[in-house]
């Protein structure tokens, strides 16, 4: 425990560990200063100079985020010498910012334009030509770099030199002419290229993938978990729905990674914050049955005819990652004594790296596990279906073509008397089963996962679901409800 | 206080025939009537007319603020940018834009869409104010914006820009 010192914030006393930075022990305390360059995942270069407070005996404004506190500090951030001082370090940042907010990606949630609202001094002084850069530069795959809205606070650098430790971008050539720019043989695609979009403070580095869809003032921000893999980092999931001509229609506009220090830092992966492309496509929005011919169904109907065939035993339940605990606690009671199949197959096995990715890519195979669940291998669901012990078999948001490939799954699940699909997505087999039963996606939804590490995290329900969707848990205790004395028969 | 106590007028008989109040109202409508026929008389210009509208065209004030009309660049592009922020400030949300990368690096970013559903248009004229390139006006002096069908009431940007005309709405048969 570091020594606590008091220090004074405005005339405030106030208490802070000894040595902690002005700019973050004031953050603590409810004030926000102003900076760019300081990040407290990424170091304090001190270059941005925007943090400057007023330190007693000091003769000269001090940058905050460099100060360390200590006993008897008296700092001033709201004094008119510090005001006058930032009004001109934003000024000689704007000096050579090409004011293009309108066509500008960043606007709404800019740096920039947040402290020139705040503390600029409106009237510039500049009379210069403004310096022309590089501009709509495609440094990776997910990445824009526009360097004539750049700042220069090092930010992305020191992510790629720190935290990455590849090293893409850098700053390069002198004076007016310094720039951001790409190491000479390199582009920026590593796996966490994403991160330096959030970074940036101002409108330099934009998401390719959401150039031009919406803009963000649009935008609703939802706290979720991301599914992308077992770690389970925090995210905000921003929705369009006010306006759904924006964004190709789709109501998922972009995922980004929310603070927790015990889980992902400040980061995700691009695995996860671009793996959202899919969440709408094919979406399943009635309860079908297609079998003998295709109609529509009535969830309590389908509920109730596929509790019978799970009264008859001979059960095989098919799940993943994907289901929440409150999802594996509803299915643990309606297939008690069933046998379940939920470990990752090549199918949800992924690149794992000593950083933030995990190998299995379901977000909530612990959960499972915790509940006392244990999975069977798939050979061994093969060998069942193929001998016919299988007489039910429900599949939940799972495409066995990608485990068995197309032809032998199709001809595997045929093998079964009875079958049920339910997920939110269509897939290449969800034609092939007797029920198919639409369930929301996990921003239409509240509960929780259980990551790799047994932290139990929630998400919340972003959006509404699609038409007759249900959460799975739902569905489940639905099913159950429909036929409890089914329920008890098949739990002894 | 703001409310002011005023006394009710005494109730007489000359109130209460009423018709001196009759009179008296009917003298302003002749007062009109005999003052506007001397003005026409001497044909002076503040003399009062009924248009004939629609078969006289309207006669509009130098800055009334009618249909909309896109601007263009120089070279013939939209001066759009699709910024969006008309589409932020409008009151009516009749405004739907989507944008995508412009040709031109340096204008960046152009509209690929833009509509005006004038059938919800309340012509306040913000979307004016708010256009930060100058792209978008209320001058086009046209006040015939009305048409058979909601859609029909839906103008796009090459209608918009002049470049094509509007296309023709026909009544919808009666159900």
């Amino acid at each position: 425990m570091a020594k606590k010192v008091k220090f004074k914030l405005d005339g405030r006393e106030i208490e802070a560990d000894e040595g902690r930075l002005v700019i973050d022990a004031a953050k603590d305390a409810g004030v926000n200063i102003p900076h760019y360059c300081y990040h407290p995942a990424l170091g304090n270069p001190g270059n941005c100079r925007m943090c400057v407070v007023e330190v007693a005996g000091a003769p000269k404004p001090q940058v905050s985020c460099r100060t360390p506190v200590r006993e008897g500090l008296d700092v001033k951030t709201e004094s008119e010498p510090i005001k006058r001082a930032r009004a001109a370090m934003l000024e000689l940042h704007l000096v050579n910012h090409p004011l293009d907010c309108p066509v500008c990606d960043q606007a709404g949630e800019c740096g920039l334009q947040n402290y020139y609202m705040e503390i600029g001094q409106y009237q510039s002084q500049v009379r210069e030509n403004k310096d022309h850069k590089g501009k709509r530069i495609e440094v990776g795959p997910h990445v824009m770099l526009d360097q004539e809205r750049c700042i220069l606070c090092t930010r992305c650098t020191r992510f790629v030199d720190n935290v990455t430790k590849t090293h893409e971008l850098g700053i390069f050539r002198r004076g007016h002419s310094e720039r951001v720019e790409l190491t000479p043989g390199l582009i920026l695609d590593n796996a966490y290229s994403g991160n330096v979009v959030d970074v940036c403070p101002v409108g330099a580095l934009t998401d390719r993938d959401f150039r031009y869809k919406v803009r963000v003032w649009y935008l609703d921000e939802t706290d979720s978990i991301c599914t992308g893999c077992s770690r389970g980092c925090n995210i905000s999931v921003h929705t369009n729905t006010k306006r759904p001509w924006h964004n190709d229609g789709k109501r998922v506009a972009r995922l980004k990674p929310r603070h927790n220090h015990d889980v992902n830092g400040h980061w995700m992966c691009d695995d996860g914050r671009y793996g959202i492309g899919a969440l709408d496509s094919g979406r399943l929005g009635r309860v079908l049955k297609l079998t003998p011919e295709r109609r529509d169904a009535s969830w309590e109907s389908a509920a109730e005819e596929i509790a019978k065939a799970l009264k008859a035993g001979g059960v095989a339940f098919v799940a993943s990652g994907m289901l929440s605990n409150e999802d594996w606690a509803a299915a643990k009671e309606l297939f008690a004594g069933a046998k379940l199949y939920f470990c990752p197959e090549p199918d949800q096995i992924g690149v794992e790296d000593d950083f933030l990715r995990r190998r299995e890519k379901v977000p909530n195979l612990k959960g499972a596990e915790a509940l006392g669940l244990k999975s069977g291998s798939f050979d061994e669901l093969a060998r069942d279906l193929e001998s016919g012990k299988v007489k039910t078999l429900y599949v939940v948001e799972r495409d066995l073509a990608k485990i068995w490939g197309a032809e032998r799954a199709k001809a595997l699940i045929a093998k079964a008397a009875f079958r049920v699909y339910q997920g939110p997505n269509k897939n290449e087999l969800s034609e092939s089963f007797d029920f198919r039963l639409p369930a929301t996606a996990y921003v239409e939804e509240s509960g929780h996962f259980t990551n790799f590490e047994g932290k139990v995290q929630a998400y919340c329900k972003a959006l509404e679901p699609i038409g007759q969707a249900r959460p799975d848990a739902e569905i489940f205790r639905l099913i159950a409800a429909a036929a409890p004395a089914a329920r008890r028969e098949v739990a002894a | 206080m703001t409310v002011k106590a005023v006394e009710r007028p005494k109730r007489t008989l000359a109130t209460q025939i009423y018709l001196i109040e009759v009179w008296k109202g009917l003298a302003i409508t002749f007062r009109h009537l005999f003052v506007n026929l001397y003005r026409h008389l001497l044909r002076r210009p503040d003399a009062s007319v009924t248009i004939q509208y629609p078969e006289d065209p309207a006669v509009l004030g130098r800055r009334a603020r009618t249909r909309h009309r896109l601007l263009k660049r120089d070279d013939g592009a939209p001066r759009c940018t699709a910024c969006l922020l008309c589409e932020t400030i409008c009151p009516a949300k009749c405004i739907r834009i989507t944008a995508e990368n412009a040709p031109d690096a340096m204008i960046e970013k152009r509209a690929k869409t833009f509509q005006i559903d004038l059938g919800m248009c309340v012509y306040c004229g913000y979307c004016v104010e708010a256009c930060p390139v100058d792209a978008i006006h209320m001058d086009a002096d046209d006040v015939d914006t009305s048409r058979y069908s909601r859609k029909d009431m839906i103008w796009d940007m090459a209608e918009l820009m002049g470049d094509k005309p509007k296309r023709p709405s026909a009544p919808v048969a009666d159900r």
